[in-house]
Order: structure tokens, then sequence, then C-alpha cells
């Protein structure tokens, strides 16, 4: 009998470690809703001026600087991404596909602290010398993003490829098709919901990515609506991460900065449902 | 004419070229950084102190990253390892377990400055645990919590299922049958699900920004209540505010030292998933 009890009593307390998350997500939303919805208004969604010093909270200008940023170097990581993919799945020798696979997906987490600096050093005195502007610029923002998301979209896509069965490789093959017909008209078909969903996995990572961009694309500290790829943008990211520190607790300024993380968690949910529901299309369609 | 032959050399090529940027790209980081970085690791620049900024060297920055990930690891390790065994051995197939699923998914995508910024509000302010070690730990620990809760889930369901038939055939209860069988083979992939969440939390740097320090500490925390440095913050701090030839040395052996020691958990990490899935030839991960 206490045997039994003892077990329910351990089912119960699992129960409890498991709903951690649960409560984590919750208390996030809670906590964010609080501190940022006072500051959420018709300004903050449709101004054009972010000037904290004078207390105008727009933030347009932000948002749009955000998915330029992201969407640019989506662009690039899936002109290079995508290709390798395609390479180490259907072309590259076993043994070159192994030691190519094992180190992007060694380099999957790579500190993005550590590709900022690289960014900082390295990439932008090279704009600032070869291109022009003063080097931090929305172009350095792509290059470094794209370099941050691409063992992601190498590594998720490569995956879908790999998932479809080798029987229909050799069904094409055996039809007389060359190895790229079989790609474009049998694998990327067929792997096209996990391509979507490491696409766009991407660019939710890009866009909730804060420290690698913040230090390489200048944050002027009146940020306007970009016209060249070698203007100095602002996004929802390094925009916290700077203002925060000097915010006064319980400032307009610290509220709009807050309201700034929930449209960014918005958007980012948004994305995520999206390959969520991509990838679940996926598992169903059973083989 | 473009011959099918003559095409597929083409894109043949080209897909060599693509990939090569991709893996150039990737690793002219690492190599530049390790080139760069090399000569600054003298073990005076390893175990001394910050001064005026600039000078001196990383050594509570090292301490202070292992006292974050490792409070991070008390609170995400077991809390991981427990509701995976919840979701892999008791989770009926339900609305709830459904639910719980969700949760875990959603916050593994949350974006890390959400997290610091629930941190500063939740931990630092209502809390009062202040600006602490305390705080960036369990910060944290709240963003690689999904990913030990999915790695230990994945080890556990590839134990083999006639692995707890015969436990439980000899008379084991669940929970014996769990902690001595189910739990001890999946241990190996356990580990390497738990060092692949502690690389993440390494490297990471708005929330502990936010919650745990300027990085610029010379101290170390007498208590889990004080301000702690990290390796990634102060790397921040002094590649991106000090300009002088100094600050920017000490920035290349900071990024090295932080580099290495994230290269060296992924690198354990596959090591023993490797020799795990030769052993059991089973598939996970």
């Amino acid at each position: 009998m206490r045997r039994q009890i003892r077990e329910k009593l351990i089912e119960r307390g699992l129960f409890g470690a498991a709903s951690t998350s649960i409560i984590i997500v919750l208390l996030i939303v809670l906590f964010m809703v609080l501190e940022g919805c006072s500051a959420i208004n018709f300004n903050f969604l449709f101004g054009y001026e972010w000037n904290p010093s004078h207390e105008k909270f727009g933030i347009v200008t932000i948002v749009i600087s955000t998915f330029y940023i992201g969407l640019g170097a989506l662009a690039i990581s899936i002109c290079i991404g995508i290709p390798s993919a395609i390479f180490l799945s259907e072309y590259a020798h076993e043994t070159i596909r192994n030691i190519i696979k094992s180190s992007v997906e060694m380099l999957v987490g790579i500190p993005s602290i550590v590709l900022g600096f690289f960014g900082l050093i390295v990439l932008i005195p090279l704009i600032r010398e070869n291109i022009g502007g003063r080097g931090e610029s929305i172009l350095a923002g792509w290059i470094i993003l794209s370099i941050m998301t691409l063992p992601h979209i190498i590594s998720l896509s490569e995956d879908a490829m790999r998932a479809v069965p080798n029987s229909f490789r050799e069904g094409s093959v055996a039809l007389g098709a060359t190895k790229w017909q079989t790609v474009i008209k049998l694998i990327l078909p067929n792997a096209k919901s996990g391509v979507l969903a490491s696409i766009i996995l991407g660019m939710s990572s890009a866009i909730g990515e804060t420290m690698a961009v913040l230090m390489v694309i200048g944050n002027p500290n009146i940020p306007w609506i970009p016209n060249s790829i070698l203007d100095q943008v602002r996004v929802m990211t390094s925009t916290i991460v700077i203002e925060i520190s000097y915010a006064v607790w319980g400032s307009p300024h610290q509220q709009s900065l807050f309201a700034i993380g929930v449209v960014l968690f918005i958007f980012v949910a948004i994305m995520t449902s999206i390959a969520r529901i991509v990838v679940k299309g996926e598992i169903r369609r059973k083989w | 004419m473009v011959t099918e032959q003559k095409k597929e050399k083409i894109i043949k090529a080209f897909l060599y070229l693509t990939t090569s940027i991709s893996i150039i790209a990737l690793l002219s980081i690492v190599i530049y950084i390790v080139i760069n970085g090399a000569y600054m690791i003298t073990p005076e620049f390893l175990t001394t102190a910050p001064y005026k900024f600039e000078m001196g060297g990383i050594f509570p920055q090292i301490i202070g990253t292992l006292l974050l990930v490792g409070v991070c690891m008390c609170f995400a390790g077991p809390m991981g390892v427990l509701a995976a065994i919840y979701l892999t051995e008791y989770a009926p197939n339900n609305i709830i377990t459904k639910t719980l699923r969700f949760f875990v998914e959603s916050l593994a995508g949350i974006p890390s400055i959400i997290i610091g910024l629930f941190g500063l509000a939740f931990l630092v302010y209502y809390m009062h645990f202040r600006i602490s070690l305390l705080s960036g730990g369990l910060a944290l620990g709240f963003m690689i919590l999904p990913w030990t809760v999915r790695a230990s889930e994945e080890a556990i369901r590839a134990v083999p299922f006639s692995y707890r038939e015969a436990s439980l055939a000899l008379g084991a209860s669940k929970w014996q049958t769990i902690k001595n069988v189910s739990v001890q083979a999946a241990f190996p992939g356990i580990i390497t699900g738990l060092l692949l969440g502690l690389g993440k939390a390494i490297g990471e740097t708005a929330v502990v920004l936010l919650t745990a320090g300027s990085g610029l500490e010379s101290f170390l925390p007498r208590s889990v209540f004080e301000p702690v440095a990290s390796l990634p913050v102060y790397l921040y701090m002094i590649a991106t505010q000090g300009h002088t030839s100094e600050a920017y040395t000490r920035a290349y052996g900071a990024a090295l030292v932080l580099l290495m020691i994230f290269l060296t958990i992924n690198i354990f990490a596959s090591i023993v998933r490797n020799h795990y899935v030769k052993k059991h030839k089973v598939r996970f991960g």
C-alpha cells in the first residue's frame, strides 16, 4: 500500500517539475504585459520618432529597421545555406559530409558575442575602407547575422532532405533523370516543409538576436528609416539592451522598452507558430 | 544549347562554391580569433583581476562565467531531467500533455533578450534578488530549460522498451524501473544534452548583462546575492567601450577563452554521444 502511495506522490512531483515551463512562460507573458502595456498606445505603434530625452516613443523606424536587417540577412543565408544543404545531402561524399556536417553543427550555438566582436574588428573597417560610410551599417548587420543563421539553416534543411527515402532517388535516376533534375523535381518538393521551417526559424532567431547585431549596426541615438545599406540603424533588441541600463525604473522610457519587448515577442511567436504548423504538416504525411 | 551534362557540371560547381563560402565564413572567424588571441593566453592574463577598465587579466570573469552556468545547471539540469521523465514515462496522451509540450516549445522560441527583461523585472526587482549571481543563473536556467527537457526526453525515449519490460517483469515498481533502468541507460545521452545546454548558456550575453552584472567586476562574489563578472559581458564592454590597443588585445584574449570553453564543451558532448551511440546502437538527437 505504501509503495503505491509513494509511486503516486512521485508521479505528482514529476508532473510539478514538468509544469515549470508553463509557469515560466506564463510569468514571462504576465510581467512583460504588466510592465509594457501602459506604454502601448497609438503614438507608440505608429509614431516615427524615437527620442527618449524628449519623451517621444514611436517604434515604426525601429520595427522597419528590424525587418530590413532580418529579411536581408535571411536572403543571404538562404542563397548560401540551401545550396550548401543540397550539396551535403545529395552530392557530397559520405566522409566529407560527416566532417562538414559535424563542424557546422558544432557552430550552431557559437556565442553571438564572438561573432559580433569579429564583425566589429574585421568587417566594419573593411566596409569603411572599401565601400564607404562609417562602416557600422545594415550591410555589416546582414553579413554577421547571415553567418549566424547559416548553421541553423544548413543543418535543419539538410536533415529534411536526408529524410526523403532513397527509393525516390533510385526511381528518378532509373527513369533517366540527372542528379539535378532529381533534386529539383523530387527532393526539394518532398523536403519543402522542413526547408521552409528552417527558414522561418532562421528568421525568428535573426529577429530575436541581440549581441551580434548590436555590435555592428551603429545604433544612432535618434533612428531614421534607412535609405541605403550603408546607413546606421537601430533594431528592437539593440534598443532594449542599450537603453535599459539608463532608463529610470518606472518611467515611460522603461515601460516603452518593455513594450518593444512585447512587440518583439508577438512577432517571434507568430513566426514560430507558422513554423510549427508547417512542420506538423510534414510529420503527418508519412511515406 | 547546353546539354544536361554540362548543366550538371555547372550546378555542381555552384554548389561547391556555396558550400565552401559557408564553411570558410564560419571557420575563418574561429581561426581569426585563435590567431589573434593566442598570444594573450598567458598565466598572468588568466589568473589576475582586471583593473582600470582595460588592464589586468580575466580571472574573475572566467570563474564568474563558470559560477553562472553552475547556478543555471542546478536549476535547469534537475528540472529538465524530471520533466523529461514525466513526459516520456508517465504523461498520458491527452490535452494536458499537449499543453505541457506546447509550453516547452514556446519557451524555446522566446528570444533571449526577452528572458533578460523578464529576469530584470521578476527576479531583480519583484523578488528582490538584485543584480546578482542568483538572478543571472536563474534567468539563464529559464533560457536553456527547454533544451535540457528536449535532450533528456530524446535520450530516455531511445532506451529500448525491452529494458523496461525486463525490469517490470522482475517485480520492480514503475519508479524503480525508471530510476534503475531507463535513466541509467539514458545517462550518457542526458549528459550530452545537458552539456549542449551548457554551451548555449556560456555564450549568452544579453541575459547576463541585464541580470548579473557589468562584467568588469574585479572581485568574486561572496554569496549568490552579489553581482558577478562574466566573460561575454566583459568582452562586450571592453570591445565596445575601450578604444585602446590594450582593450582590443584583451578582447581577443577573452573571445578566445570563451570560444575555447564553448568548443571544449561541444567536442566533449559529441564524444560522449558517439561513444553512447556505438555502445547501445541507438539513434537519437
